[in-house]
């Protein structure tokens, strides 16, 4: 599979990103965000960071950056995207998945394991990943409490949009397994196509010898075997 | 309208009588206002180590890993093999921390990060070893969060794992907080950047952020004691920008590896007077600058203020003229200032200019550190209450009635207690190379593109290091490099940060004389040369100094980061075992401090062969798999040790123990003497365990076994559920 991972200034997960998707065998690069070429990837990665330093609302700098409009074409052409923590929230920024991310509930910024459960099998990021399987994919964000109306939540729930919810290890989705406030416990969501996914959980940090999860490896092993499907 | 230099205006710079002769001596006329401010930054005490160096040239600073001496870089430089090089240092910014303690951190953080990416390596771990006034006073209820925030704040966005350090509570700190930071990167030999100039007629760049009027006078305001006036010098601390640190480190990067860089220094404490007196100072050559050229932040900045601001994420590189366009190029892609404002010249003179009037000359060597800077040895006197305290007698105390309680009390003491809270707020895993998470002994670090791992601690225990500051400070590195060894590493080197009161009081100076002391018996045992650090003195607030705190930060080295080690219990069944003597020495302990209110006793000593062969065992262990945890003996002793290694991330374990007592069960129990490791490992290695122990001369003692249902219990004198235990170890730090 060809990826193409772009670096924003700030970025500061692209090189992770990059390495994980080398480990599992893709041709993978950095795109600088000035420019305009995507490189005809199968797969774009908004990678995690601090966009522009995130002063400001996070994401709401990276949109205005030249390759994003690439991004928006590619979208439109229905490729594969997946935007990861501040991926995700440049996601939400741009239009390409619905609602918000807010700080976190508690304030502070939170890095940890964490539990997530698969709740949609039928996107390309988690084909035949059975749904109700628990993943200790970890987290690192300070604006990761997702939040929408209520009619996106009716409708994201009616679309099966919801992917991945905190849980507890036992895959209980709780309260109490929520860390930073997200409604329904929302840990990522897709476009109603399945193709464009974002998720505040880090999967390049569970995929690599080096590490302590290997959960995140599912998700590349699923992109990987979707891929070979097409 | 420059200021007339008076008296006044000399002693208001920090600058002795004794001090202003030498200038007049050295340019045989009086300074002009700019010159005075630059010998005061550079001959500041932070800047200078005019009190400091004849002792730290004591210290042991070669050795077989080392690739630059102390000193000689803005960081050590070690050979970790495969054409890879270890860069690290501690620093300290503890008396920004104290008046501006989110800035005063998140600067602390991105002046260190600084000196390693300077030298041509990628910055992949930071650890912080802090220390605050007592968690009860609401005032360190807000230093503590707001150090934390500038940390979490600057290195989350960085982008560099923040694993380990250490924090500790007590009174002596109220007022006068300690924040040091170390960082650590990686690089390739042919990589690593020089910092001396180098190529006459070579262009001066200057890269990175605009210089603002922030922290002026920062390296002067380090160098004297806070006090009640101090609230009013906040503008000597800087505010930092981590996303701009992170351009400029990318860029940085870029022109090294590019080759395009002839040398480089960052500017840190002193701005553009350090990096340029230094960076001529050490290559033998001269330095001019066009003040006009600078990039500045605001209009109206004088060629004082631009000399000596601390603003943050700025560079002073060498480049070739051939090189300029490249480097440039490079600066705006990742839209930063490259500007040349001066030149290499013959002359090994400081030259300063404006518009073609020359505001500053000065021999570069009189002003840098290794060169003809003043260097003073002070005067020492031993402090009365080191032999009052020793004699203290214990034994006089009585035996505790619950030891369930006083263990409770141990784990909830916040210098104890789990930082979880804290360490969660730092990203500890980008860069996907973190193999031991904070919480264990040492932060494992895997090498991307290897299978070796660095394991890395910081620790002292300044109770030990006021009792007796000899003893204290050789336990600084004892502690340091068993926390790496029971890691799986070898321990290699060390960096290291002597916090101290002021060196003018002979009783404070001898303090610092004793640690020294102390440090280089036990890195010259040990085989960890000091690669460089940093010694910051007058931490004294208006009622006493700091305890002598000589921060040891250890570098270990694993050649397979897939033996790790952690201190976490594994398996049920598996037998627990302590390998050294059991412990007899409770002085100095944090039992006496919690359960009695005492900081007295002789602190346990340490006998540094001994210590090497305890070292040489749990690495044979570790690299043949024998064992499945190994923890250290150190604050709250053995029992909290033993706790502690039940506390695992996943759950807690159990663990029954039964064990005969030598000695009264307080000092068996809370005891804090170093030289001791309890491992846990399957039975059936028993007698290969007892083998290797007879081997190495270490005693091992059989304690008991670990158990997945989770009670802790200690002979007849503990029964309780770790659970509870866990909670109190969780709950000891409150932050409101």
């Amino acid at each position: 599979m060809r990826v193409s991972v772009i670096t924003f200034p700030g970025s500061n997960c692209d090189r992770d990103t990059q390495e994980a998707f080398a480990y599992y065998g893709h041709n993978c690069r950095l795109i600088w965000h000035k420019d305009s070429d995507l490189q005809d990837p199968d797969l774009v990665v908004l990678p995690g960071g601090f966009s522009y330093g995130d002063y400001l609302r996070c994401g709401a700098l990276a949109r205005f950056s030249p390759i994003v409009e690439e991004v928006k074409t590619f979208a439109k052409k229905g490729g594969l995207i997946l935007g990861i923590c501040n991926g995700f929230q440049i996601l939400t920024e741009c239009g390409l998945l619905p609602g918000t991310l807010l700080r976190n509930i508690g304030l502070d910024f939170i890095c940890q394991h964490q539990h997530i459960c698969v709740e949609n099998s039928t996107t390309p990021f988690t084909y035949q990943i059975p749904k109700g399987t628990t993943l200790d994919i970890p987290i690192a964000h300070k604006e990761g409490n997702y939040f929408c109306s209520d009619e996106i939540l009716t409708e994201l729930k009616d679309n099966n949009q919801i992917v991945f919810r905190y849980c507890d290890d036992k895959g209980n989705i709780t309260a109490q397994a929520n860390p930073n406030g997200s409604l329904d416990n929302i840990a990522g969501i897709c476009d109603k196509s399945r193709r464009i996914l974002g998720m505040m959980p880090h999967p390049e940090r569970a995929a690599t010898p080096y590490v302590n999860s290997n959960d995140g490896g599912l998700i590349f092993a699923a992109l990987e075997s979707y891929f070979k499907l097409c | 309208m420059e200021p007339e230099i008076t008296k006044e205006l000399i002693a208001s710079h920090g600058i002795l009588d004794s001090e202003y002769q030498y200038i007049l001596d050295i340019l045989k006329r009086p300074p002009t206002y700019l010159e005075l401010g630059i010998f005061s930054v550079m001959w500041s005490e932070h800047a200078s180590y005019k009190n400091s160096i004849n002792l730290i040239k004591t210290l042991p600073r070669e050795g077989k890993y080392l690739l630059a001496k102390a000193g000689e870089e803005n960081a050590g430089v070690v050979d970790i093999g495969d054409g890879l090089a270890i860069c690290f240092k501690i620093e300290s910014h503890n008396h920004p921390s104290a008046l501006e303690p989110y800035h005063g951190a998140a600067t602390g953080v991105g002046g260190i990060l600084r000196d390693i990416f300077t030298m041509g390596a990628r910055p992949v771990a930071v650890l912080d070893s802090l220390r605050f006034g007592s968690l009860e006073n609401p005032r360190v209820q807000h230093l503590l969060k707001e150090v934390v925030h500038g940390i979490s704040d600057y290195g989350n966005c960085f982008g560099v794992p923040t694993v380990g350090g250490e924090i500790f509570f007590d009174n002596v700190y109220e007022g006068n907080p300690l924040v040091n930071v170390m960082a650590v990167g990686v690089a390739k030999h042919e990589h690593l950047a020089k910092s001396s100039a180098r190529g006459i007629g070579n262009l001066v760049v200057y890269v990175g952020a605009k210089t603002g009027r922030d922290g002026i006078h920062g390296a002067t305001f380090a160098s004297v004691e806070l006090s009640d006036q101090s609230a009013t010098q906040r503008t000597a601390v800087q505010v930092g920008d981590p996303f701009y640190e992170k351009l400029l480190l990318e860029a940085t990067l870029e022109v090294i590896q590019a080759g395009l860089v002839v040398a480089i220094q960052d500017m840190g404490a002193a701005g553009l007077t350090c990096s340029s007196s230094e960076m001529a100072g050490k290559g033998g050559v001269g330095i001019e600058l066009d003040l006009e050229k600078v990039p500045v932040r605001e209009i109206g900045m004088t060629p004082y203020e631009i000399m000596l601001s601390e603003s943050q994420e700025r560079m002073l590189m060498i480049v070739e003229p051939k090189n300029l366009e490249e480097v440039q190029k490079v600066f705006q892609k990742w839209d930063l200032d490259a500007v040349v404002v001066g030149k290499v010249t013959d002359d090994k003179i400081l030259r300063v200019k404006l518009n073609d009037n020359i505001l500053a000359e000065i021999p570069a060597e009189y002003l840098v550190l290794g060169g003809k800077a003043p260097v003073y040895t002070r005067e020492t006197s031993k402090p009365d209450y080191i032999e009052e305290k020793k004699n203290f007698d214990i034994n006089a105390l009585s035996e505790p009635e619950n030891y369930t309680s006083v263990l409770h009390r141990l784990l909830s003491e916040p210098s104890i207690a789990s930082k979880k809270s804290i360490f969660s707020q730092y990203d500890y895993m980008v860069q996907i190379a973190t193999k031991v998470e904070p919480g264990s002994d040492a932060a494992v670090i895997a090498i991307k593109g290897t299978d070796k791992a660095i394991a890395l601690s910081t620790d002292c225990n300044a109770r030990f290091c006021y009792l007796d500051p000899y003893e204290g400070a050789k336990a600084a590195v004892v502690e340091s490099a068993l926390n790496v060894a029971c890691s799986g590493a070898k321990p290699i080197a060390i960096t290291n940060c002597l916090n101290f009161g002021n060196p003018y009081k002979p009783d404070i100076y001898w303090t610092f004389a004793e640690s020294i002391r102390g440090m280089r018996d036990a890195c010259n045992i040990l085989e960890t040369p000091v690669t460089g650090g940093n010694v910051s003195f007058y931490n004294e607030n208006p009622d006493s100094a700091v305890y002598p705190t000589p921060v040891i930060g250890m570098l270990g080295l694993l050649e397979n980061y897939r033996k790790a080690t952690t201190q976490w219990f594994k398996n049920s069944g598996d037998l627990i075992a302590l390998l050294g003597n059991p412990g007899n020495e409770l002085g100095a302990s944090q039992y006496l401090k919690t359960i009695f209110g005492l900081v007295a006793g002789k602190v346990p000593s340490l006998h540094l062969e001994y210590t090497k062969r305890l070292i040489e065992l749990i690495l044979a262990l570790i690299d043949e798999s024998i064992i499945s945890s190994a923890h250290n003996v150190s604050e709250g002793g053995l029992l909290v040790c033993l706790a502690e290694s039940c506390f695992t991330p996943k759950r807690l374990m159990g663990a029954e123990l039964n064990f005969p007592l030598t000695y009264s069960k307080s000092a068996e129990y809370f005891s804090e003497s170093l030289e001791r490791i309890v491992i846990s490992f399957n039975e059936n290695s028993l007698s290969y365990v007892q083998t290797l122990a007879q081997k190495y001369d270490i005693p091992l003692k059989m304690l008991g076994t670990v158990s997945d249902k989770p009670m802790f219990q200690v002979n007849q004198d503990i029964k309780v559920p770790t659970e509870a235990l866990h909670k109190a170890y969780l709950t000891g730090i409150k932050i409101n």
